[in-house]
């Protein structure tokens, strides 16, 4: 019987070889392990034998049950993993096709500009304030040290709605209401769209960005506002970024200054951006001059401050290389979707 | 404004280009817009004299010159010019000369004859008939100024030089001359400053002044001052070489002797001046008065302008000979034939200058200098100094005494001086003693506590000003840059501009792309989106003075910008269509400013239907935190009657999403398939939720039931589904509409819903017998409420 055994397990071994096919493999358990296989047909003759030999052959067949499924199952993952790797070779897709359309939109450039610089001042613990674009002629002259004869005060210049009302012209009226808020310590920044009379061309529009900082507390200097522009200069053009401040007139600030970065393109050796001169324009800023603390209900003997303002689209064009500021405008998809 | 470095050389003894001098004043507060050397290009051009000319043995036209350019020998130079003669002196170009355009000169041979260079005229190097009023505008210069053969020409004529264009800040106006230039120099160079008085001689035997005029002003707000002299016996002529010079090099095209002189002491002083032809000038009476009504006059420039009564003219005892500070008439104008002149030196205010000057579309040198606010103090010494040049050039008698009527204030002036206070503004620790040597080339110092300031200093009030002075002198490069601390007060964004962001990202991951409209639109714009005639939406802030109707008032609602940005795209062939703004929209208010409100306006085309949009809406309300809103069909202007909703939720509208009403897409040439939202950001951020919370997953597994209901078609699926909420008992879980069906099996006029329904209960598995009592009560509820019945 332990021959037949032995038979039995050599046929096996060799159809289990021969399969070359799941459903063939198949078939094999069933001839040899089935309710009718071989194997089963032999376990049933089990009690013919001797009491001595019963569990020797036992043992036996056992063990070539488990030879035999331990190789089906060998044999059934070989196959296996051939057919995947055959049917794999038959499934391809032209990566070139074009994707199917999930595209992200895009924030418009200006906002883009906005967030980033909004950012920068908020990590220097600057808030974000906003004010009305319809402001008082005060609020936006006035209160700002503006003299009364200003031309930017004209018709030409300044959109009204009323004699007193106007769309603002800066968004410093913004720094007005925030002073006349509250007492010092102020820090604030205020994004937003202005607007002047000004016809649309390849620089000019009647309405565009800008955004102003102010830090009104004791003891502050010239020297802070330098070194609050430095580091914001670094922080966004790179910390390679050199500041230089030029002395300037601002109605309310005094003393006002022109700031100006090292060409963040060319490192400040001149090229075609900085238009040969090393240095871009960029800020204008300056202690807050104290008749507008005054105005603002702010002792100037006991409190100063600095401010500054950045046109946006300035920014944005620089930063881009963008020629034209109707663009911004335009909205031309071919255009937003660069940013 | 230009200024000539020689110039500025009479005054400060620098020693430096114009590059350097540009930036050296740039850096203490005088920004120069360009620099520029004069003549930078020309080159080995000399003067030469002619000493014998012959013509060309093989040519008709040309003429052989033997010239002496200062060497041992007599250079040989072949022209076709006519002008030449023996004894003539000319500019000689040598070989390697190089012209005003770049041209360079090479020796060389004419019909066979050598030629060692050229001979050229005015206009080869760079100048023009105006600098050098007797030369031949088609010939050779011949020179008519004292010069040595061989001598570089550009020190010949005078044409080495720097200028300096400088951008002049409002509050500087004592800077608009030479003068005021060379001070801040002086300042910013440490040198000297060389100013001396204007001195001249009258003559006894040409009269007094006032034999031959009288000066009455009638309004002293407009012209706080005015002085006036007389030059008798006047030689009009053209101005010397170096007087032509400085005017070029400052911009300014050379005339004649008395014109030059009035504009040399404008770009001197700063101080514009006026010079009449005294026999013009009727009853020997000028009067600055405002003009009278229906008067008019014809200006130099031959421009006839209508008066009126609020501007202010220099009139004669008739008529008006002046437009006060702006020009003179032609009335009065100085011709060669002008033997008797009045000289003009006043002071205007400012603002009457400018809204004169705008009114007759006349900007002149003189009206641009009188409206930044001229100091009065310098009308006396700009006309003593015209005085001068008269003696200097000698181009007439000066008559005794000069005329000043006056009533403004030209005293010097007290400010405090605070050490202490300017050290702190500036985060500076500077002793006094070096602020008093940085302030005293200003004509500044320090008594005690106050400093004196000059009278053409008006800009300096207070602490800060003098800070800025002293700020800018001891270099804005050298102040320390600290950061300062102070004091923690917050800082960040706000909730809502969070939120406000938030939205944007959201639509940008939808697909969005964000565009920038302006916040002024045509008040055509709300027919143009079907608003109704009485829509409060039409009650628009308007401008006074927009730049156009297009842009005449201020929106009140985004849409109309937007459907022109989907339009403008589309017109460019884009396909897929898809941009948002987050936009401002202005609403009267009470307190006369603006409600201003924020919405966020989306809009697609070629990007699927309404559930297209809708599902692109709750995705971003749903990553902004704004949920459990109501989505019901609502007609709204602007939108598909039938194809429109509204979101709410409860009595807070959100907004409004639909197909663009064909109407209005027609309207703007928009594909029908354009579907837009317009969506109210404060409301909804009202509703956000501002706290997120988390809620445990579910331990016990769902049980599901689908039901196919057939239901009146003008039901809506939605009601129907919160119906089954209401009804579902508190193990109902969800609702979700699969399908609609209308057709074959289900009656004219009825459609089949399929919901599925999901039940779940927190503490343990649901059974099929509840989820049944559950579907059975709810199928009994749709049958009484609305006889929906499951489809069978």
């Amino acid at each position: 019987m332990k021959k037949q055994l032995e038979e039995i397990l050599g046929s096996a071994a060799a159809e289990i070889d021969a399969a070359e096919s799941e459903q063939a493999l198949k078939a094999v358990q069933v001839a040899y392990l089935g309710k009718k296989g071989a194997l089963t047909a032999i376990l049933r003759g089990m009690g013919a034998l001797s009491a001595e030999e019963r569990p020797v052959i036992g043992a036996f067949a056992n063990e070539v049950r488990a030879k035999i499924e331990t190789e089906i199952e060998e044999k059934l993952s070989r196959i296996r993993a051939s057919e995947l790797e055959e049917r794999l070779k038959n499934e391809r897709v032209d990566v070139t096709l074009p994707a199917h359309d999930c595209k992200f939109g895009r924030l418009h450039p200006l906002s883009q500009v906005e967030k980033e610089l909004c950012d920068i001042f908020v990590s220097m613990g600057f808030s974000v304030a906003e004010g009305p674009e319809v402001e008082l002629a005060y609020n936006n002259f006035d209160a700002l040290n503006a003299p009364a004869d200003h031309p930017s005060r004209d018709f030409q210049d300044t959109f009204y709605i009323n004699p007193e009302v106007l769309l603002r012209t800066q968004t410093s009226p913004v720094q007005i209401r925030a002073m006349k808020g509250k007492q010092p310590p102020i820090r604030i920044i205020s994004p937003g769209r202005v607007y002047r009379c000004d016809e649309v061309d390849g620089t000019h529009s009647p309405m565009f960005h800008q955004l102003e900082g102010l830090l009104v507390d004791r003891d502050v200097s010239l020297g802070d506002l330098k070194g609050t522009l430095e580091q914001f200069a670094k922080l966004y053009f790179g910390p390679d970024t050199k500041t230089r401040l030029r002395p300037h007139n601002f109605p309310f600030t005094e003393p006002s200054a022109e700031v100006d970065v090292s060409c963040f393109v060319c490192g400040g050796k001149g090229c075609r951006l900085c238009k040969g001169e090393g240095w871009i324009e960029i800020l204008g800023s300056g202690m807050v001059h104290p008749h507008v603390l005054e105005n603002c209900g702010i002792d100037p003997e006991v409190y100063s401050g600095f401010a500054f303002g950045v046109g946006l689209e300035r920014v944005v064009m620089i930063k881009y290389g963008i020629e034209d500021m109707r663009y911004l405008y335009e909205n031309d998809l071919r255009f937003l979707s660069q940013f | 404004m230009k200024v000539s470095l020689n110039w500025i050389k009479d005054y400060v003894d620098i020693d430096c280009g114009a590059k350097e001098f540009a930036d050296v004043l740039t850096a203490t507060g005088t920004k120069a817009e360009s620099f520029e050397e004069l003549f930078a290009g020309i080159k080995n051009i000399v003067v030469g004299t002619i000493l014998s000319t012959e013509k060309h043995p093989d040519a008709d036209r040309l003429t052989v010159c033997q010239i002496d350019v200062g060497q041992s020998e007599p250079v040989q130079i072949i022209t076709a010019a006519t002008n030449v003669f023996p004894g003539a002196v000319v500019p000689v170009c040598l070989d390697g000369a190089v012209l005003a355009d770049g041209t360079k000169i090479k020796k060389g041979k004419l019909r066979g004859l050598p030629s060692n260079g050229m001979l050229c005229s005015i206009a080869e190097l760079g100048l023009t008939i105006n600098d050098f009023p007797y030369a031949a505008e088609d010939g050779i210069l011949i020179i008519k100024e004292p010069c040595r053969n061989g001598q570089d020409i550009k020190d010949a004529l005078m044409m080495n030089d720097g200028v300096v264009d400088f951008e002049l800040t409002f509050n500087r106006p004592d800077c608009l001359g030479a003068i005021g230039i060379a001070r801040e120099a002086a300042a910013s160079f440490h040198l000297p400053f060389k100013y001396k008085e204007p001195s001249y001689k009258a003559t006894p035997s040409a009269g007094r002044t006032e034999d031959f005029i009288s000066v009455e002003v009638k309004n002293t707000a407009l012209c706080p001052r005015y002085t006036a002299a007389v030059v008798k016996n006047v030689k009009i002529a053209p101005s010397p070489l170096w007087m032509r010079a400085r005017l070029r090099a400052a911009g300014v095209r050379p005339i004649n002797n008395i014109v030059d002189i009035t504009n040399y002491v404008m770009l001197e002083y700063g101080q514009p001046m006026h010079a009449f032809d005294a026999g013009y000038i009727t009853s020997k009476k000028i009067v600055v008065r405002n003009a009278e009504k229906g008067e008019s006059i014809t200006t130099l420039d031959g421009g006839v302008h209508a008066l009126s009564e609020n501007m202010l003219c220099i009139a004669d005892g008739e008529k008006p000979v002046a437009l006060a500070g702006i020009m003179g008439g032609l009335n009065s104008e100085i011709l060669d034939s002008t033997t008797t002149v009045v000289f003009e030196s006043a002071n205007f205010d400012r603002s009457n200058i400018r809204h004169t000057s705008r009114e007759c579309g006349l900007r002149t040198e003189s009206s641009g200098r009188f409206e930044k606010g001229l100091p009065p103090c310098n009308t006396l010494p700009a006309l003593e100094r015209a005085l001068e040049l008269v003696n200097l050039l000698g181009c007439g008698d000066v008559c005794e005494g000069v005329i000043d009527i006056c009533s403004a204030d030209i005293g010097e002036r007290k400010i405090p001086f605070d050490p202490k206070r300017i050290n702190t503004l500036l985060g500076l620790n500077l002793d006094r003693a070096e602020m008093e040597a940085m302030l005293a080339p200003l004509e500044m110092r320090a008594e005690g506590d106050v400093l004196v300031v000059p009278p053409y200093r008006a800009d300096m009030e207070r602490t800060a000003d003098v800070a800025e002075e002293v700020a800018r002198l001891y270099g804005f490069d050298k102040i320390p840059s600290t950061v300062y601390r102070g004091t923690a007060s917050g800082g960040g964004y706000s909730g809502a501009q969070k939120f406000r962001q938030a939205l944007k990202d959201a639509a940008v991951a939808c697909g969005f792309y964000e565009i920038e409209t302006y916040s002024f639109i045509s008040p055509s714009a709300y027919d143009r989106i079907g608003l109704p005639a009485d829509d409060a939406r039409r009650n628009s802030i308007k401008l006074l003075n927009p730049l156009g109707e297009d842009t005449s008032v201020m929106r009140t609602t985004a849409l109309p910008s937007m459907l022109d940005a989907v339009a403008y795209n589309r017109n460019r062939k884009a396909e897929k269509i898809a941009l948002f703004e987050c936009a401002t929209v202005y609403f009267p208010a009470e307190d006369g400013l603006s409600d201003e409100r924020k919405q966020l306006v989306l809009a697609e085309c070629g990007r699927g239907d309404f559930y297209a949009l809708k599902g692109r809406v709750e995705a971003i309300l749903d990553a902004c935190g704004v949920k459990g809103f109501k989505c019901s069909s609502a007609v709204e202007c602007g939108f598909h009657p039938g194809i429109c909703a509204a979101l709410t939720k409860g009595s807070k509208v959100l907004g409004v999403m639909g197909q663009v009403h064909p109407a209005v897409a027609a309207e703007y040439s928009l594909a029908a398939d354009t579907y837009a939202a317009v969506l109210n950001v404060k409301e909804m951020f009202e509703c956000a939720e501002k706290e997120k919370q988390f809620k445990r997953l579910p331990a016990f597994p769902a049980l599901t039931r689908d039901l196919a209901l057939v239901m009146d078609d003008a039901l809506e699926a939605g009601t129907v589904a919160e119906s089954i909420k209401k009804s579902g008992g508190k193990a109902l879980e969800s609702v979700k509409i699969f399908d609609v069906y209308k057709g074959a099996g289900v009656p004219d006029g009825k459609k089949s819903v399929a919901y599925s329904l999901s039940f779940r209960l927190p503490d343990k598995t649901m059974n099929d017998a509840d989820a049944d009592r559950a579907v059975a009560n709810i199928l009994k509820v749709l049958e009484a409420e609305a006889g929906i019945a499951l489809r069978s």
